[in-house]
């Protein structure tokens, strides 16, 4: 028995309350043993990935349970991709917190980020539903935690806001549950897969109903229009390592739909036809507008960059919403541009509070390290706004090579090329004024009160290897979106992972139940 | 050299002169040239294969799947526009040098030149066109970083930005129109899409395509409508304005149309569309550039005029055009770089660039004066000097053009491009160069060094070379125009010739050139003709349309962003509800297939006691005391239903929970207004009553729906109720799963019980060292407090029962496996017990007396419940598998061991650290408050001795 599958969320679980219990007061030893946690994730994930990378679906079952009476962990190309994401955020992420000296501006910052990681790992490896709201819940609540770390008014009153319609999400993922269970009878989703099959075309409302709730749950965390209204303001006014981190959290609800929507109820299933396709497409589509007119309206740099993030996981769900292999391919690739691409922007906007009042789009006056930060930026903005070189114009390109052989074709196009334009406008504009116009702006001009320290090394580092990410993401392009592609052909067979999370035997499995009659 | 090396050499390069910075400027400059010089060199290499008609061509796989690899050839075209970005590039490189100010950041300069000219080698190197698309777009970028190298100029932002904006939308719309053109002929790979013509043109998806791919030609190369982006880049530094802006990047648009003329020419769309856009800015160009008066603005424009004269030929379609197009890509490039260089030495000698100050340069810079001159007569198309053959040839392919049905008019409007064109030559060198000298210049003007003045006077003797001895250029035209038209030697050498005769061409010319000095002669009340004219200022629509568009966004943007959560709400639950009705009205609602029971007197009574309270809790929720009173009732009839439907565990545990909150949530009243007070207008209570209502209605019939039918097949819970004993070890089912068969999941929960502690503890710290402190210490109660807080007959009481009901939390722990109960359940009473106290004497007296950080107990908590799991590891079960054993110590009976018992201990931890250290933010929140909260354990305490005193204090 292989229990390295379920380290990715034991460690951190682990971790967190040592953290809590015996580095309480000494911030020194609670950031020694983060970065060595994430580490280790970093170091667990490449492993899994490893292990799954031809093919191999590993099971774990918690509790020697058999699915789908108890709990089952999975690996497979897709879950441990994601986790392999996360820890490398993780790293750059914590490390510029520490770097940028936000961990101590609250308390149990770093508790609560590996509680946090925790969350997110969990999310990806489950591969029960209720186990899923479950790692919902600690992510919620750990990001909440995070998000108001360190106080000010308007960061509370944007926490509540945040926490109250995710509340409101967590609500409908119980409906949704409770109506799943009532119509299946479990949560297991192979086994969900199977009995879902089982359902005739006479009686189709039931399931009907209650994939279309499980959806908008997913729907919310990922963001998308009209349910995203609790991003903008929470992202903007997050600690910047915090909206950094993040930017895996929209992807979480991508996943869980790549996840769901293939497996359980994939686009050819009859009981549930018709349903996300009519508007799951031009809801993205809408998402993608709407996130790029809100670049080009910003007044705030952080607004701009979670704008940016809303109108980038437009991007996704429209790949995602065309349910084909290749659009599958395409959103994979995007969602990992996507995530280094926000996370880099946000610390990069944190790097240009240096010296500035705030972060209004305003001229101010040069800021301390000035030339380093504006050259990030610029590169950061060219990967959001998919100018090419970087992956978003990579992204781009698949997603828009994937749309072509649709019958929304023409409106998958325009929407997403009339985007990138706003967004590039909005981005030149923004960037003009903070990095050019302050040249223009009388040095003496600089008020009292303001903090002209440069950013530290280590923040600048944990930058440039987001930066770094986007780059090799870039230049092994071929390598990540053949993988991707790997990954969406085992999404789109899944009778593999199915078989081996339904016929491994667990605890009591020497007959009483395993023809399935008897229970 | 490899294609690979020559392209990659300017951006490896563009890494040195960053790094130079502080080695001095002629080291930046230095190295610049000498990268520049290799790649150029490299390039060279390829001249006999490339001359010997060959396709030299290599490729890497990058991304196959979307079919985008890195395919670089070089044919013909390719090495005539790499040889032109790499040779002027040396030149301007040498004049930069010594153009810049000492305080201009030389090293970022070059970095930026490099990368532009790194990226305009691969466009012009590519044969995958989704490659070239990306070094088209990089070209873009570096255009818009040296546009506004200065930045601190206005100009230089506005103009930077126009340019990405214009080039940028016109580069998107070309991803679009190349995805098209690559899907249609199944290959992005030039060397098979160029082997495609019919099965592209016969296509529907030619026009679009076609539309698109010139959108991205005529942004590029500042063709009408999109030309006004171009005079304003000139905010660049002048080498900037010489190199991108009028011998490189502006040619990239017709370099692409060059590149697929062999695919997407010849038709009438083709033919109408291009011709008439290069017309058109031929002589809109020409008109304007005449009263420009800011020598790089006259050349801008006329720059705009001639691209459009390249177009114009391209888009006539035949081998003659595409020959003349090429011929005079070639010649423009030489004398308008030469140009820029000269006007740019001008205004770094004079200090201005306004032809209305200058006048009589001709004594004080002889030099300047002699390669401006030839390079603006060669321009204005006078023989002897190269611009006058290829212009020769436009008019010739003119006079065979047939626009609109009209053959009078392309060679008319030719005719007068080219007699504005001539006009603007001779107002540049009669208005800045001849005439009397000034009195005064805003500078002293004099010839500047040879690193100045070389650059442009190579270029001069090349435009004199050719316009005397057509022959030396006839190879290489041959060489590219052969490339672009797709066949090897499809021309004769007869067309380059200074003398053709006596044929229409020559007259038009003639005409031309007089024209101009006429016109130059009028020049006066010309110019107040077009002042006292109104024109539309492209720059100020720009503008306009851009602002226009913000307004528009942040219309959008705010008003639907506007920060009120209640819309927020309403606008998901109106989704919510609406998407759920669309899934249900398509489906199909099957037989029920389970009957509902009767509801006894009890269940009613229940019911009603619940839909009262819900009534009434709506109905006085701005009594905030009272809501809490109702909202108890709530949860007590939620307990009762659970007895009722035979759940106890639950029941406890909702019992329990529904204390311990509603303790927490009285704590938290303590220090908000005792009412809620009237936020929203009537309306809008109407619209959320109305969505609520909604809401309950849809939940009601889904849970109707869900509850009179069986699931398709048997739910699990009947394996949990089968298996409970036998694998578990506990008759208690809920029990079992809560701590076994889902542990995994009650796991996770006390984690979130324990972030939440973890949280409002966070929260409290930040609290208190903000401005809530002092808004804390000045509080004033907005009731009269009790004159005995702490009540002596419920210290008493407290302190008596809170041993009983610690047995009674050890109680309902032990017996949880078998009969209701478990650690939850026990951690919430055992908390009751410390909460009791924490009411009866006050925060300080029980905090002073907690011995165990509650932060402590929920890690403690966590870690046992984790350490429960990964004890199975050690016997090779996975994480949290369960053991229970049955064993006998005398005198007791046999009983039976678990290692859920275990597990369940730290859910018991983590749920009493929880529950206590929120109270204690609270009580921190408190003691802040009013600190002089006693610090005895009740008010009046008749064994005490300050008695008095204590009750003076309270």
């Amino acid at each position: 028995m292989s229990h390295w599958i379920i380290l990715p969320i034991v460690l951190p679980a682990m971790l967190a309350p040592f953290i809590v219990l015996a580095a309480r007061y000494h911030i020194g030893i609670q950031r020694v043993f983060s970065v060595a946690g994430i580490l280790a994730q970093i170091a667990l994930a490449i492993g899994l990935a490893w292990q799954a990378a031809d093919g191999t679906v590993t099971l774990y079952q918690l509790g020697d349970w058999a699915a789908p009476f108890g709990i089952v962990v999975v690996a497979d190309r897709l879950s441990t991709v994601m986790i392999l994401l996360t820890s490398v955020l993780a790293l750059f992420v914590l490390l510029y917190a520490i770097g940028s000296r936000w961990d101590e501006r609250g308390r149990h910052f770093h508790a609560l980020y590996q509680f946090q990681i925790m969350g997110i790992m969990g999310a990806f490896l489950t591969g029960d539903l209720f186990n899923l709201f479950v790692f919902f819940e600690v992510l919620l609540i750990a990001s909440y935690g995070l998000m108001i770390h360190s106080g000010g008014n308007e960061r509370l009153r944007a926490g509540v806001q945040y926490v109250l319609f995710n509340l409101i999400g967590s609500t409908l993922f119980l409906f949704a549950l409770g109506s799943i269970y009532a119509e299946t009878g479990t949560l297991n989703m192979a086994d969900l897969a199977n009995r879902v099959d089982l359902i005739g075309e006479e009686a189709t409302v039931g399931i009907r109903v209650a994939s279309v709730l499980l959806i908008m749950v997913f729907a919310i965390k990922a963001a998308l229009v009209p349910l995203h209204f609790w991003l903008p303001s929470s992202y903007a006014e997050a600690p910047a390592p915090v909206a950094a981190l993040f930017a895996i959290m929209t992807k979480v609800g991508a996943y869980a739909i790549i996840r769901v929507y293939t497996m359980v109820f994939p686009p050819e299933l009859e009981a549930t036809a018709g349903l996300h396709g009519l508007w799951l497409l031009p809801a993205a589509l809408v998402s993608l507008a709407l996130g790029a007119i809100g670049v080009l309206a910003a007044k705030k740099l952080d607004r701009l960059v979670a704008f940016s993030v809303i109108s980038s996981m437009g991007m996704v769900m429209v790949s995602i919403a065309m349910f084909t292999q290749a659009s599958i391919t395409a959103a994979l690739y995007y969602i990992v541009h996507s995530t280094f691409a926000a996370a880099a922007l946000f610390l990069i906007t944190d790097l240009a509070r240096a010296g500035r009042r705030d972060l209004a789009l305003t001229p101010q006056p040069v800021i301390a390290g000035a030339t380093r930060t504006a050259g990030l930026f610029f590169i950061a903005a060219i990967a959001m706004t998919g100018l090419p070189p970087l992956s978003g114009f990579v992204g781009k390109l698949l997603i828009l090579d994937a749309g072509f052989a649709t019958d929304m074709a023409t409106w998958i196009w325009a929407v997403i090329l009339i985007s990138s334009l706003v967004s590039v406008v909005g981005f030149a504009r923004a960037g003009s004024v903070v990095f050019w116009k302050a040249q223009s702006i009388d040095p003496i001009d600089v008020e009292e009160g303001v903090d002209m320290t440069p950013p530290s090394a280590l923040a600048y580092t944990a930058v440039g290897g987001l930066v770094a990410m986007l780059v090799a993401h870039t230049v092994l392009a071929g390598h990540t979106s053949g993988y991707a592609d790997k990954i969406a052909a085992q999404l789109f067979a899944p009778d593999a992972y199915m078989s081996v999370v339904l016929d491994t035997p667990g605890k009591l499995s020497d007959g009483s139940y395993e023809d399935g009659e008897e229970y | 050299m490899s294609l690979f090396l020559i392209v990659a050499l300017p951006f490896l390069g563009a890494l040195l002169p960053g790094l130079m910075n502080s080695a001095g400027r002629a080291a930046c400059a230095g190295v610049t040239f000498v990268v520049t010089l290799a790649a150029f060199v490299g390039l060279m290499t390829n001249l006999p294969a490339v001359a010997a008609g060959e396709v030299v061509s290599v490729g890497v796989d990058w991304i196959p799947i979307v079919g985008l690899n890195f395919n670089l050839m070089l044919d013909g075209l390719g090495f005539f526009f790499a040889t032109l970005i790499l040779g002027i590039g040396l030149l301007i490189i040498t004049y930069a040098r010594h153009y810049l100010a000492r305080e201009d950041h030389m090293g970022e300069f070059f970095t930026y030149l490099l990368l532009f000219q790194g990226a305009m080698v691969g466009i012009v190197l590519s044969d995958n066109i989704l490659l070239l698309l990306i070094f088209w777009e990089l070209t873009s970028l570096s255009s818009f970083l040296l546009i506004g190298y200065w930045k601190h100029l206005p100009e230089g932002r506005q103009g930077a930005r126009m340019a990405l904006t214009v080039t940028g939308m016109g580069g998107l719309a070309l991803i679009g129109g190349m995805l098209i053109l690559g899907n249609i002929a199944g290959s992005y790979d030039l060397s098979v899409i160029l082997q495609s013509k019919d099965v592209i043109q016969d296509s529907p998806l030619y026009l679009p395509a076609l539309i698109l791919i010139l959108l991205g030609c005529f942004t590029k190369s500042a063709q009408f409508p999109f030309h006004f982006w171009l005079p304003h880049a000139m905010a660049a530094p002048t080498p900037v304005s010489a190199y991108l802006h009028s011998a490189t990047m502006v040619k990239a648009g017709i370099f692409l149309m060059a590149r697929l003329w062999p695919v997407l020419s010849g038709t009438p769309e083709w033919f109408v569309i291009v011709t008439t856009a290069g017309l058109i800015t031929m002589c809109l160009g020409a008109v304007i550039a005449l009263f420009k008066h800011d020598l790089k603005a006259l050349l801008a424009f006329s720059t705009v005029s001639h691209l459009g004269l390249i177009t114009m030929l391209l888009g006539t379609g035949t081998k003659f055009g595409a020959w003349a197009a090429v011929f005079h890509i070639f010649n423009h490039a030489t004398f308008k770089a030469a140009l820029f260089m000269s006007a740019g030495i001008v205004d770094h000698e004079a200090k201005t660039r306004d032809i209305r100050l200058l006048g009589g340069l001709r004594v004080l810079m002889p030099i300047t004066f002699v390669i401006a001159t030839l390079a603006a007569l060669s321009m204005a198309g006078i023989p002897f000097l190269n611009g006058f053959l290829s212009k020769e040839m436009m008019l010739e392919e003119a006079n065979h053009t047939t626009l609109f049905g009209m053959p009078w008019l392309v060679p008319v409007l030719a005719t007068f491009g080219s007699l504005f064109s001539a006009a603007y030559c001779f107002r540049l060198i009669g208005h800045t160069f001849l005439g009397p000298v000034r009195e005064s210049y805003p500078a002293k003007p004099h010839d500047p060094g040879f690193g100045l003045w070389g650059p442009p006077a190579i270029l001069v003797v090349l435009v004199v070379a050719v316009g005397v001895a057509p022959f030396l250029a006839t190879p290489m035209v041959q060489l590219v125009a052969s490339a672009v038209v797709g066949e090897a030697g499809a021309f004769d050498d007869k067309y380059i010739k200074i003398w053709h005769g006596l044929v229409p061409a020559l007259y038009m010319s003639i005409i031309a050139v007089v024209g101009g000095l006429v016109v130059l002669a009028m020049f006066k009340p010309l110019l107040r003709a077009w002042d006292a004219a109104p024109r539309p200022e492209a720059k100020t629509i720009f503008e306009a349309l851009i602002s226009g568009v913000v307004a528009l966004a942040q219309g959008i943007s705010h008003t639907l962003h506007n920060g009120a959560f209640s819309r927020y709400a309403a606008i998901a639950m109106i989704t919510f509800i609406a998407v759920g009705y669309h899934a249900w009205q398509t489906g199909t609602v099957g037989e029920a297939s389970r009957v509902i029971q009767e509801a006894g007197p009890v269940a009613i009574a229940g019911w009603l006691l619940l839909v009262a309270a819900t009534i009434g809790l709506v109905l006085m929720h701005r009594r905030r005391l009272l809501a809490l009173v109702l909202i108890g009732i709530v949860g007590l009839m939620v307990s009762v239903g659970f007895v009722y439907f035979s759940a106890p565990d639950l029941a406890m545990t909702q019992f329990t929970v529904e204390v311990v909150t509603i303790i927490l949530l009285l704590l938290a009243l303590n220090f908000l207004p005792k009412q809620t007070p009237v936020e929203s207008s009537l309306s809008r209570r109407l619209r959320d009553g109305g969505v609520a209502i909604l809401g309950g209605v849809a939940t009601l019939i889904l849970s109707y729906h869900y509850l009179i039918r069986d699931a398709v097949t048997g739910p699990i819970s009947e394996f949990h109720l089968a298996n409970s004993y036998k694998g578990g070890g506990g008759t208690n089912v809920v029990n079992v799963i809560l701590v076994d068969f889902r542990g995994f999941d009650t796991f996770g929960e006390i984690i979130v019980l324990g972030i939440a502690a973890l949280l409002i503890y966070a929260l409290t710290e930040t609290l208190l060292n903000g401005p809530v402190r002092a808004r804390l210490l000045n509080r004033r109660p907005d009731q009269a407090r009790a004159g005995d807080v702490h009540p002596m007959m419920m210290v008493v009481l407290t302190r008596v029962i809170m041993p009983v009901v610690l047995m009674v939390g050890f109680y309902i722990f032990l017996r949880g496996h078998n009969e209701p109960g478990g650690g939850f359940i026990a951690g919430l009473i055992v908390s009751i017990a410390v909460v009791m106290q924490y009411m009866a004497s006050g925060f300080n007296w029980a905090s002073d007396r907690v011995r165990f950080p509650y932060h402590g107990v929920i890690g403690a908590g966590v870690l046992v419940a984790g350490l429960t799991g990964i004890g199975s590891w050690f016997v090779g079960k996975p994480f949290l598998t369960s053991d229970f054993t049955y064993v006998r110590i005398p005198p007791f009976q046999e009983f039976e061991l678990a290692t859920a018992a275990l597990f369940d201990v730290g859910v018991f931890l983590a749920v009493v650290g929880a529950v206590m250290l929120s109270l204690e933010s609270f009580s921190r929140l408190a003691r802040r408050a009013h600190d002089k909260d006693s610090d005895h354990p009740m008010d009046i305490d008749p064994s005490r001795e300050d008695d008095a005193q204590a009750v003076k204090g309270a």
